[in-house]
């Protein structure tokens, strides 16, 4: 398979499981489906079936509202099965709005509370760079995320600390929880602050597999952090929830899940 | 008390390659020692106290053990869903040093005083809340905190803090110290207020009493056996504390024995619930805090304990 039907039978996943959970977020989820699908299938050292690889590398989901993104990531990704997907939300799931501490095997921090994950990588990046280790940590991000200060705390720590094992991309997909981000706060121009910050940046569309991939490979090489500004589309796939912020919280009817369906191209 | 934290802090990294310490560029020189021969690992994370705790809890998930330090009130409120999320929920095994805790730095005015951090810290599950009363209880506890291997608050003083032990008694995580037995009436001190508790314990000697006089350093998880026990022998528990009366160490005492059978009358003394200021030292705070032996005293006696 292609990253980009794997992409696909993920969005489509995606609007099955709100539809039948009752999740919402979907918006939000499909934006950030070919950063994870590049990170998972490309970039990441990652041992599925031993999660707790001490050589594995780390991804920590800051906008833990599109956790649905991360667990079908996972599911198809060989952690578990995509069937227990459609456990979601039910009492005792693992699978909870926001990954909670039960989480499935893969997730490696919990998340909800807006701008945790990048202070928590950048512990955990210092830890392994004064331990000499080898792991990487990616961090993802949405734009309404950024707004939290905690975020520029930590992007002043890691620059200071030249954490080059750290990588942070931004789902810039221009719409947060009740309007558009670059008018809520004053974001852009977001790269010129991110470097402003003494991190090395780039700026892709989110949705290009091949440029996703490559400026994740860049990274790799560079000696300080790294914050990729990656352009993408909230609701991306799916032609009646693409830059409609009703679906931040709507849940799909079968009828439009349908629609969803043919539109990605899944038989 | 601050540089008692700094000299052990050295002693035990020197054993222990995982120990860190995260501080938000307070300290000065306190921690040269320590950079003397680990200068990574004493890390200046800047005046940024909520990515401070979560770059702990951060680098506890990678095996290191974390202190952050900084002034009480940034240590605590200020990053207190940083605490919540990443180190109490995740159960990460951090200790959350809180320097100059309660009316230290009385003279900085409200910004810097701490009067809500016993009661926001023992409200999180998995955290461990120890107030230790000087020097000396510090050098004791601290270590039995690194093994505790759990998120911890320790909530220490500033400096030149009396001692107030004598003989130097061993002293154990959770369990409370007594310093002198008694009957009837138990006074129940937790953290740098205990000097205020042996002159309260003079003062109700002099009026014929037998006070019982404890060091109750361990907050949380409280010690039930002894509360228990207190229960059936004493009339009066008196609790002391340089915190907000509500919420801190005596509520938790008064929670706990309230639950209880035939439970001794419960008189709770520390800061009542308003900003102390216009200070210029401790003692001048606590005076305005009525945290005076005269003060006590006459609330003793309103109430017919003496």
């Amino acid at each position: 398979m292609t990253l980009n039907s794997i992409a696909a039978q993920i969005r489509y996943t995606l609007c099955d499981v709100s539809s039948q959970t009752k999740t919402p977020h979907l918006g939000s989820c499909l934006s950030c489906v070919d950063i994870l699908t590049v990170l998972y299938w490309r970039t990441m050292h990652i041992t599925p079936n031993n999660p707790a690889d001490p050589e594995r590398d780390y991804f920590l989901l800051g906008k833990g509202h599109a956790a649905s993104a991360l667990y079908t990531t996972l599911a198809y990704r060989d952690y578990f099965s995509p069937t227990a997907l459609y456990e979601h939300g039910q009492t005792g799931s693992q699978f909870e709005e926001h990954p909670g501490i039960h989480a499935p095997a893969g997730v490696e921090t919990v998340s909800g509370s807006l701008g945790h994950a990048l202070s928590l990588a950048t512990g955990m990046a210092l830890s392994k760079q004064l331990q000499g280790a080898k792991n990487r940590f990616y961090v993802l991000m949405g734009d309404g995320e950024i707004n939290e200060g905690t975020v520029w705390e930590a992007a002043m720590f890691a620059a200071g600390k030249r954490l080059s094992n750290l990588v942070a991309i931004v789902d810039f997909n221009k719409l947060q929880g009740t309007g558009e981000s670059t008018e809520i706060m004053h974001l852009e121009p977001l790269e010129e602050k991110w470097r402003a910050f003494g991190w090395h940046t780039m700026r892709v569309d989110g949705h290009d597999i091949s440029a996703l991939e490559q400026a994740l490979e860049a990274a790799k090489s560079i000696q300080q952090p790294v914050c990729i500004v990656a352009d993408t589309v909230k609701g991306k796939g799916v032609s009646f929830m693409e830059n409609d912020n009703n679906w931040h919280y709507r849940i799909p009817t079968e009828e439009e899940v349908a629609q969803a369906k043919q539109e990605l191209g899944i038989s | 008390m601050r540089n008692a934290f700094a000299r052990v802090l050295t002693e035990l990294a020197k054993d222990d390659e995982s120990l860190l310490l995260f501080y938000a560029d307070i300290g000065n020189r306190l921690f040269n020692p320590l950079k003397e021969f680990a200068e990574e690992r004493a890390i200046n994370a800047g005046i940024a106290e909520a990515n401070m705790a979560s770059m702990a809890a951060g680098s506890a998930m990678m095996g290191h053990k974390p202190f952050i330090y900084t002034i009480t009130p940034f240590t605590t409120s200020r990053n207190f869903e940083q605490i919540k999320i990443d180190i109490a929920y995740q159960n990460q095994p951090v200790i959350i040093v809180g320097t100059g805790s309660g009316l230290s730095y009385a003279n900085l005015g409200p910004t810097h005083h701490s009067f809500e951090d016993i009661a926001l810290m023992r409200a999180l599950p998995n955290m461990h809340v120890i107030c230790p009363a000087d020097a000396y209880e510090l050098e004791q506890l601290m270590p039995q905190l690194i093994e505790l291997d759990a998120p911890c608050y320790f909530r220490i003083g500033k400096k030149n803090e009396p001692a107030v032990h004598e003989g130097n008694p061993v002293l154990t995580f959770g369990k409370v110290h007594v310093m002198r037995p008694g009957e009837r009436i138990a006074v129940l001190s937790t953290g740098t207020i205990m000097p205020l508790a042996q002159e309260l314990v003079s003062e109700l000697t002099e009026h014929g009493l037998s006070p019982e006089l404890v060091s109750f350093h361990t907050v949380k998880p409280l010690d039930e056996a002894y509360l228990n026990d207190a229960i059936t022998r004493f009339d009066h528990v008196i609790t002391l504390e340089e915190h907000n009366v509500s919420g801190g160490f005596g509520s938790a005492v008064l929670e706990y024995v309230s639950e209880q059978a035939n439970w001794p009358r419960v008189h709770r003394f520390g800061i009542p619930d308003r900003f102390i200021d216009q200070v210029h030292s401790t003692a001048d705070a606590r005076a305005k805090a009525g945290l005076t032996v005269a003060d006590i005293m006459s609330t003793l006696s309103e109430r017919g304990v003496v």
